[in-house]
């Protein structure tokens, strides 16, 4: 050891979001951004001037046009720049802070780009495309803004790789429990070891409806027999303690399903907003290439 | 009856080595054994122990070979070389006393100093006499040798029990084989490794349904190693030992036992005691043989000489005794003894071409150039600390420092920077700048005393810059050796304290006063262990006590409503409890230890005759205390209109504390407010080191959605770094902890971190380029990769070693903690304690 201050490397510790960070910064830019080009928009005359108004072909136009494409360009490099970490500063807060403000600021640069001439043409697709990739990062802004705190509260302290275990530990305990069962009673505990699927089939995972699953099939017909039991005079302790089983499978499978279905929403709207951007991108291309070859 | 050349008493490693070099040089000699077989210390290791064989630098010169490994291998090399080379041993020979046979030695009088119980102590005086020596056996036998080794060890001598019954026949003093004993009520006194090892051993298989109780005279199991420890709590956890702690035996007697405990006397059933106190060199018998020793202090070693030869002509002593207790040493110094008694001094130990290395460069003495020997002894006695070592354990020592000359004006070490050795002035002297706003202002060190002391105690950065005042020497003593020398020679331990307490009270006072005003202060301070959570100072109570916390930190509470309130968090190098002293008032807040912590305790009543003396000190002082009382109020004002708020605030704070945050240094935390569970923290950091990621972002404990992952937090005293066999754990520049390449896999570390925070894996081949991945989905992506991959795109990856990962807080990168750098939304952020448990808490759920 040298006996030097070695000054460490300068880091980020202030604890605020990806929305405000460095105290809204690029909130800030992205609304004088949009208000400088409205109020540019509103105080020219296309020149020369255009029987049809602003459109991308005035300088304005072309301006603006510029300034988009080489927005949603860098824009769609935070991709790259979240999987690309070396050893130099930055600030993937930062980056995702500038995607989201600038990202927004495009809907005004954009429209105002086309000055409101919308059709059916290669043009237009590059617009709506870019409005669908907008209005989906809207969706992804407000899930991460709501879902974080509910996957942290359902999961409480356990991790996902500990939610399967238990899964599994509750199926090895039931596996032993139903030994000294009948086979119709034995039948019921394999439904419930051999039919449950923990995320389950597509139409559950869309309703939220997992009644007719393994287990919980499984949970209601030992309940109706425990019951029947107890009526009947002669309680089945061995059932009880399957059935108790079950239920606490049910529990557990519930708070996975729900571990799984909040991570499932929290990438879901990306599987929207990052192909129709490389759709944007290659629509944005053709979208330049016609305008300069056949002008 | 012609006397042997040699008599070798004891048979442990240096006695057995000594032997059979003596037989390979065909040098007349008998190894007296006490018992009836050979090495009674490493005998009497439980069954299957394993035997370290460190340092590993240190070549092996003996004619036994040693490797580390169970104890069966080690003992059964040892008797079969030492059937094959010819010793001349006789066992069942306890040696009884020693003289000399010859004439008086002119000058040469042992004094033997006894302390009685009442204080007074009584001196008798011994003639040596020339050898050849008379040994005189248990059975009344007598051998005649010229010289003497003395190897006898210092574990013949256990301490014994002193309370009555202690001498019954159910009590002992060692475990041979833990599985001999089944269906026992059994007790285990003393929290050492050695008790710890025992009481675990005996509850270790079920089967034999011992019931086993530890019993610790102090809190806390402060002299065992952390892996032991941890092992104990694990076994207590799971119900298999009971532990008593703060307890002492007052008696035995057969069938029962009798323990004090804080809570009162507690009378058990009891079939078997085992006795593990340590043990203590037998002093009585080695004074009696004309072997003055270095101290008075109960645990000092023999005065040596540089061949080992004691006080007494003649007589040698080698070994645990000599203040030796690793087995390498041992068997050198066998090897070593021998060489000399047969003539060779020229011999250099073992170690002496590392140590010749170190001193290499240094300026001549007054006399020429120094040897290696004088070097040491120069080192000795010019630095006040060190007086108390011998020249071997010197040896040792000088093995784990550096010295080197500083050129006047040199930088020694700057303010704020990493580093936990201790400095100790050996020549010229250094001077520390006190202020920083001002480098001009300095305060001089002289020589033979110690600077540094605060870094190697409080585990933080340097207090301020120290620069060479005029051309210096200076020794620089490593954290380990630093806390070896503390905790084997007292002296030098007390002399830290001192110096500590001294330094901590001026800085406190800023300026304005002088060492020499601060003695009375000093004479009546005391260092006291505080364990985690017991509190120093009560709210309400009276009392003028001041507190210097020296490691470990603490939280400051205030009841407020009827709620405890977290006020602030106070770490190692601050003080408490002034307020007292300067407005005589009941205290104002409690002052909890977060870790265990070391403070020392100041009574009020010096201390105010101080500040009467000198009423400049008092304004320094009250100043000081407004900002805590403003920091106070604030708090309490903030509570009238965000009672919600203050609660949150004390309960993340406390959690924090629980999480371990109050040793941390750097701690990363996940605002799961934030999170969105990308794992790209992760991800970066295996991206960013080798491919493994040194971070479980899932993994750990949350409080209000503030979430503590399994990740490294740099302790300031790492308990991965109390047992690392190869010493590669260490603290870098940045104030990082990490583990350099000399990793040996052991897991020692990872078994030691209390946060679960080290995993062993194998390093996985280099991953394809990135973009490949991007678009073409070649390998395995960001990321750390699957064992499955690694095993396909290396086929050498399945046979690698597993060593020790941890993290590293991202040293030597630009950007600072990839982790935190690589979260897209700003729920991953690295803080120190401080930083967190500030006032900015309390506005985080306001935003």
């Amino acid at each position: 050891m040298t006996g030097k201050a070695v000054t460490r490397a300068p880091r980020d510790v202030t604890h605020e979001g990806f929305l405000n960070h460095k105290g809204g910064r690029w909130a800030k830019l992205s609304a004088a951004l949009c208000l400088l080009v409205i109020a540019v928009y509103a105080l020219t005359d296309p020149v020369p001037p255009n029987p049809t108004g602003h459109n991308g072909g005035t300088w304005l136009g072309y301006t603006l046009g510029t300034l988009g494409a080489v927005m949603i360009v860098w824009l769609s490099l935070l991709g790259v720049r979240k999987r690309v970490v070396g050893a130099k500063p930055f600030s993937l807060k930062g980056w995702t802070s500038a995607h989201v403000w600038l990202g927004m600021s495009l809907i005004v640069i954009g429209t105002l780009h086309a000055g409101g001439q919308l059709g059916w043409n290669v043009h237009s697709l590059a617009w709506l495309l870019m409005m669908i990739v907008i209005l989906s990062g809207f969706w992804g802004i407000h899930l991460y803004r709501s879902l974080p705190e509910k996957l942290s509260a359902n999961r409480g302290e356990v991790t996902q790789a500990q939610m399967l275990e238990a899964l599994r530990t509750l199926d090895r305990q039931l596996d032993s429990a139903a030994q000294p069962l009948d086979a119709a009673d034995a039948a019921l505990v394999r439904m419930s070891l051999e039919e449950t699927g923990i995320a389950g089939t597509l139409r559950q995972r869309l309703s939220g409806d997992y009644s007719g699953d393994g287990n919980a099939r499984a949970l209601a017909a030992v309940g109706d027999k425990v019951l029947a039991a107890m009526r009947a005079g002669q309680p089945d302790e061995r059932l009880q303690q399957i059935r108790f089983l079950l239920e606490r499978k049910e529990a557990a499978l519930a708070q996975a399903r729900r571990h799984i279905a909040l991570k499932a929403q929290l990438e879901l709207w990306l599987y929207i907003h990052v192909p129709v951007t490389v759709a944007l991108l290659a629509a944005l291309a053709a979208h330049i290439l016609s305008v300069f070859l056949y002008w | 009856m012609t006397p042997y050349r040699i008599a070798i008493v004891g048979s442990g490693p240096a006695g057995l080595s000594a032997a059979a070099h003596a037989a390979r040089l065909g040098l007349s000699h008998v190894l007296l054994e006490k018992t009836d077989h050979l090495s009674d210390t490493i005998y009497k290791y439980q069954k299957g122990k394993h035997v370290m064989a460190t340092p590993s630098q240190l070549v092996l010169r003996s004619p036994l070979d040693f490797d580390a490994g169970k104890r069966e291998t080690v003992l059964g090399t040892w008797n079969d070389q030492t059937a094959a080379a010819g010793v001349n041993v006789k066992y069942l020979a306890e040696v009884t006393s020693i003289s000399g046979t010859g004439d008086p030695i002119p000058g040469s009088v042992m004094k033997i100093v006894t302390r009685k119980r009442d204080g007074t102590t009584e001196t008798k005086e011994i003639q040596r006499l020339a050898p050849p020596y008379r040994l005189t056996l248990a059975n009344g036998e007598a051998i005649l040798a010229d010289t003497v080794i003395l190897a006898i060890g210092t574990q013949g001598n256990p301490n014994l029990m002193t309370c009555p019954g202690g001498d019954s026949g159910h009590v002992q003093y060692q475990l041979d084989d833990p599985t001999e004993y089944a269906d026992e009520q059994i007790f285990v006194i003393g929290g050492g490794d050695a008790g710890i090892e025992n009481a675990l051993g005996l509850a270790a298989d079920p089967a034999q349904n011992n019931k086993v109780t530890i019993v610790n005279r102090s809190a806390e199991f402060a002299q065992a190693k952390d892996a032991n420890v941890k092992a104990l709590m694990a076994a207590r956890d799971a119900g298999r030992v009971s532990i008593m702690t703060e307890t002492t035996t007052r008696s035995i007697e057969p069938g029962w036992i009798t323990l004090d405990t804080a809570e009162g006397e507690v009378r058990s059933a009891c079939d078997r005691v085992i006795a593990r106190m340590g043990s203590a060199p037998p002093r009585g018998f080695v004074e009696q043989c004309g072997v003055a020793f270095a101290s008075s202090d109960r645990l000092a070693f023999p005065k040596l000489s540089a061949t080992f030869e004691s006080t007494a002509p003649g007589i040698f002593v080698v070994g645990a005794l000599a203040g030796y207790p690793l087995i390498k040493h041992c068997m050198n110094q066998g090897h070593d003894v021998v060489e000399f008694i047969n003539g060779n001094l020229d011999l250099k130990p073992a170690d002496e071409p590392i140590l010749e290395a170190k001193f290499a460069g240094l300026p001549d003495g007054p006399q020429g150039s120094r040897s290696v020997a004088d070097w040491l002894e120069y080192l000795r006695t010019s630095v006040s600390i060190l007086s108390g070592m011998s020249s071997l354990q010197m040896r040792e020592f000088m093995l784990d420092s550096t010295v080197r000359q500083y050129r006047a004006g040199e930088l020694v070490f700057e303010r704020n920077a990493p580093g936990s050795s201790l400095f100790g002035i050996a020549q010229g002297e250094v001077l520390v700048e006190v202020n920083p706003a001002d480098p001009s202002i300095t305060v001089p060190l002289r020589a033979g005393t110690i600077f540094g002391e605060v870094g190697l105690i409080s585990g933080r950065r340097r207090g301020a810059t120290i620069r060479a005042g005029t051309d210096c020497i200076l020794i620089e003593i490593s954290r380990n050796a630093a806390l070896k020398l503390m905790s084997q020679v007292p002296s030098a331990a007390r002399e830290i304290t001192r110096i500590t307490t001294t330094r901590s009270l001026l800085q406190i006072f800023k300026s304005g006063l002088a060492a020499t005003d601060l003695e009375e202060v000093i004479a009546a301070a005391k260092v006291e262990t505080i364990r985690a959570g017991q509190a120093i100072i009560k709210e309400g109570e009276t009392g003028d006590d001041i507190f210097i916390i020296r490691s470990g930190s603490m939280v400051v509470e205030k009841r407020i409503g009827g709620k405890p309130v977290f006020l602030s968090y106070v770490p190692a190098g601050s003080y408490v409890g002034e307020m007292a002293v300067i407005d005589g008032k009941p205290r104002t807040a409690t002052v909890r230890a977060a870790v265990k912590a070391d403070v020392i305790r100041i009574p009020g009543e010096p201390f105010r005759a101080l500040l009467a003396a000198r009423p400049q000190l008092l304004d320094n002082l009250r100043a000081e205390m407004a900002s805590r009382t403003a920091m106070n109020n604030f708090i309490e004002s903030r509570k009238d209109s965000f009672s919600g708020v203050v609660d949150l605030y004390t309960g993340v704070a406390n959690f924090l504390v629980e999480q371990g945050v109050g040793e941390a240094t750097d701690v990363l935390l996940i605002d799961e407010k934030l999170c969105v569970g990308c794992d790209n923290c992760e991800k970066a950091c295996a991206d960013t080191h080798d491919g493994l990621s040194r971070l479980d972002r899932e993994a750990g404990r949350t409080y209000a959605h503030l979430h503590v992952p399994t990740s490294c937090r740099h302790c300031e005293h790492p308990h991965c770094m109390a047992d690392c066999p190869p010493n590669a754990i260490h603290r870098g520049p940045t104030g990082e902890v990490y583990i350099d390449e000399t990793c040996i896999g052991c897991g020692n570390c990872q078994r030691g971190c209390p946060y679960g925070v080290i995993r062993m894996d194998k390093v996985p081949p280099k991953k394809p380029w990135l973009l490949g991945w991007f678009l073409f989905g070649k390998g395995p992506g960001p990321g750390e990769p699957s064992p499955k991959w690694a095993r396909k795109a290396d086929p050498a990856y399945a046979e690698k070693a597993r060593k020790a990962i941890k993290c590293d807080m991202c040293a030597g990168q630009e950007g600072g903690p990839a982790c935190v750098r690589a979260c897209p939304t700003g729920a991953a952020i690295r803080v120190s304690p401080e930083q967190f448990l500030g006032v900015a808490l309390m506005g985080r759920e306001e935003r």
